[in-house]
């Protein structure tokens, strides 16, 4: 069990094949007060070179997601206790957490919300950018300088060559975040995970990190999920967006027929929520309630008590990803009233 | 708001922040941080005045000279026709009663060891007489659920709740005291967006039913644009821009104002690519 297994690193996905294939991921977390089902029946595909968003609000799962993916889950209070999580022909949902870790330290790499604190601050930025060349790939002092250097460059620090000696207090908070972009794509992941990367910067610098994360999956080809609470920041880069609430995924499709056509009530409301151009001084159409507690979820739909669209069946039954004729292909949601909630729009 | 009432709530005039750089040895004064220079702006009664830049423009330095926790290097500052500019700290707790403030970081501004229920009936100690003891847990129960919070959850601590939800406590306590003038640093900055707009309604609703007036901190372009009547464009602690909010955001004069509203994020972009 202990056994490094180099088969992983070479496992080599065909090209129209999902790079991961995430199916019917249910996730619990035990808390004093009773089992949390952080996530339930969470299934999506990231494909190469392709971003899929997985938005929502705080508590809807999103996180958690990357965290399951990556063996990250708080232990022991969270575990996976259901479905799978298929990576280069292994289920990374059952192997032990020193392999996922193994293979989640050269092939599958996140980026987090606050880049200070991910940084160790007693050591210089370079040597900590050259730690995987080091420790991974084994070369030595020099030629991982040497690559931290480059990636350095590569990921727009200035005067890279100065700079690779400074501590993470020395850089600002978007430098660190390209820091942060630096070290995970040093040992050229086939997936970034990035959870919220930009939610800590300033508007200018949130548009200038978007357009890197952008420009090095062009370069290599790697698969993206990108996490986030906000809409717009994703937007210009995602292809496809998975809406989450409550744990589950209510809507997905491509990031047009999401944003243009919202099938899912939850989705029409967050798009209304968003103060726009196009209302200042309106009064914003913010939707009723509050997210649920996940201790206390309603009864069918998580989303009924909030939604303008329910009736009884929405109370009992919990509705299930579908995609009813007329569609276009991909877009599905969790509604037994989407053709209303279309038709309203 | 196009006629100015004659007496502003608040009145700040080349207002000056400014920070002594120090010898290491000797403490010798040998230059200063400017932390925000010459700004000069009022916020009538029922006005809301935005205040935009990135992080360092000093936003939150004019903010906290207002308030009065740090001390201006120059200027003036009117709360009500009064110049608070030199008040005492026992002087500021009256002018406080009525200019309450919400601060960016909830959970640093939240007393960990307090219930929620006491956080917001804490404003009620400090300030006696305003509201009778037995109505504590009543009013505070009904401000939790102004702000979006479920009153069930009175009794619970901060670190039970989450980034969002501690904001909102934040927001309950500022309003417990009903001031006349509510600072709000990033306040609605941690919301997700769905309870972003409920508590950028409630401000408004507020605002209708008492006259607050706002000072409005952030560095969300879209959210000061919703709210703000006028708008202050900070930049390295200058004002680079102020006028009517409609005016800037139609058309921005200063280069500074203009990449900044380049960089807002939109959400469908493909609405928007010129024909």
């Amino acid at each position: 069990m202990a056994e490094p297994t180099m088969a992983v690193r070479e496992g080599s996905t065909p090209r129209d094949e999902p790079l991961m294939s995430v199916r019917d991921l249910q996730v619990e977390f035990s808390t004093s007060a009773g089992v949390v089902r952080a996530l339930d029946g969470v299934s999506f595909d990231v494909r190469r070179g392709e971003t899929i968003a997985i938005l929502g609000e705080s508590g809807s799962g999103k996180s958690v997601t990357a965290q399951a993916i990556m063996a990250l889950l708080p232990k022991p209070a969270g575990s996976i206790v259901g479905g799978s999580i298929h990576y280069a022909g292994r289920d990374l949902a059952a192997l032990p957490i020193g392999d996922v870790r193994r293979i989640c330290g050269t092939e599958i790499a996140m980026i987090f919300q606050d880049p200070l604190s991910s940084l160790n601050p007693v050591f210089r930025v370079g040597w900590q950018i050259a730690e995987p060349f080091r420790k991974r790939l084994g070369m030595d002092k020099q030629q991982a300088r040497a690559k931290a250097l480059e990636l350095l460059d590569r990921v727009g620090i200035p005067d890279a060559g100065r700079r690779i000696r400074d501590y993470p207090h020395q850089f600002s908070g978007g430098q660190r975040q390209r820091i942060m972009i630096a070290m995970a794509i040093a040992l050229e992941p086939k997936l970034l995970i990035a959870d919220e990367p930009t939610t800590a910067l300033d508007v200018t610098v949130q548009s200038q990190i978007m357009k890197l994360l952008a420009n090095l999956q062009a370069e290599t080809g790697m698969g993206m999920i990108l996490i986030s609470h906000d809409l717009g920041v994703v937007a210009d880069v995602a292809e496809r967006a998975a809406i989450m609430y409550a744990g589950r995924i209510v809507e997905s499709g491509t990031i047009r027929q999401v944003y243009d056509y919202p099938a899912h009530p939850y989705t029409q409301g967050l798009l209304a929520s968003i103060p726009s151009t196009k209302a200042i001084g309106e009064r914003l159409v913010p939707i009723a309630g509050a997210p649920p507690n996940l201790l206390a979820l309603p009864t069918g739909c998580s989303f009924h008590p909030r939604c303008p669209y329910a009736v009884d069946r929405c109370r009992a039954e919990i509705p299930l990803l579908r995609r009813p004729d007329g569609w276009e292909p991909g877009h599905v949601a969790a509604c037994f009233r989407s053709e209303e909630v279309l038709a309203h729009d | 708001m196009t006629d100015r009432p004659a007496t502003p709530i608040l009145r700040v005039q080349h207002l000056r922040v400014s920070y002594p750089i120090r010898s290491s040895v000797m403490l010798r004064r040998v230059g200063e941080n400017v932390a925000v220079s010459d700004v000069t702006f009022d916020v009538g009664p029922g006005e809301t005045v935005g205040l935009v830049g990135e992080s360092g423009s000093g936003k939150s330095t004019i903010a906290r000279a207002v308030i009065g926790l740090v001390k201006p290097t120059a200027g003036v500052i009117e709360f009500d026709g009064r110049d608070i500019t030199g008040h005492s700290p026992k002087e500021l707790k009256a002018v406080r009663r009525q200019m309450q403030m919400v601060f960016q970081d909830p959970y640093a501004s939240l007393n960990p060891r307090l219930t929620v229920r006491d956080q917001i009936a804490e404003c009620w100690r400090v300030h006696h007489g305003q509201l009778p003891r037995a109505q504590w847990t009543e009013r505070a129960k009904h401000l939790m659920e102004r702000v979006g919070l479920n009153p069930d959850y009175s009794d619970r601590y901060p670190h039970q709740f989450s980034g969002g939800q501690r904001q909102r406590i934040g927001i309950a306590r500022a309003l417990a005291l009903r001031p006349k003038l509510i600072i709000c640093d990033e306040a609605v900055s941690a919301l997700d967006v769905s309870v972003q707009a409920q508590v950028l309604n409630l401000l408004s609703d507020l605002q209708d039913e008492f006259g607050l007036s706002y000072l409005f901190i952030s560095h969300d372009l879209s959210v000061i644009e919703h709210l703000s009547d006028r708008v202050l464009v900070l930049n390295k602690g200058e004002v680079v821009e102020q006028g009517p909010v409609r005016e800037i955001f139609a058309n921005p004069r200063d280069e500074y104002t203009r990449a900044l509203l380049a960089a807002i994020p939109v959400v469908r972009p493909w609405l928007e690519t010129p024909a």
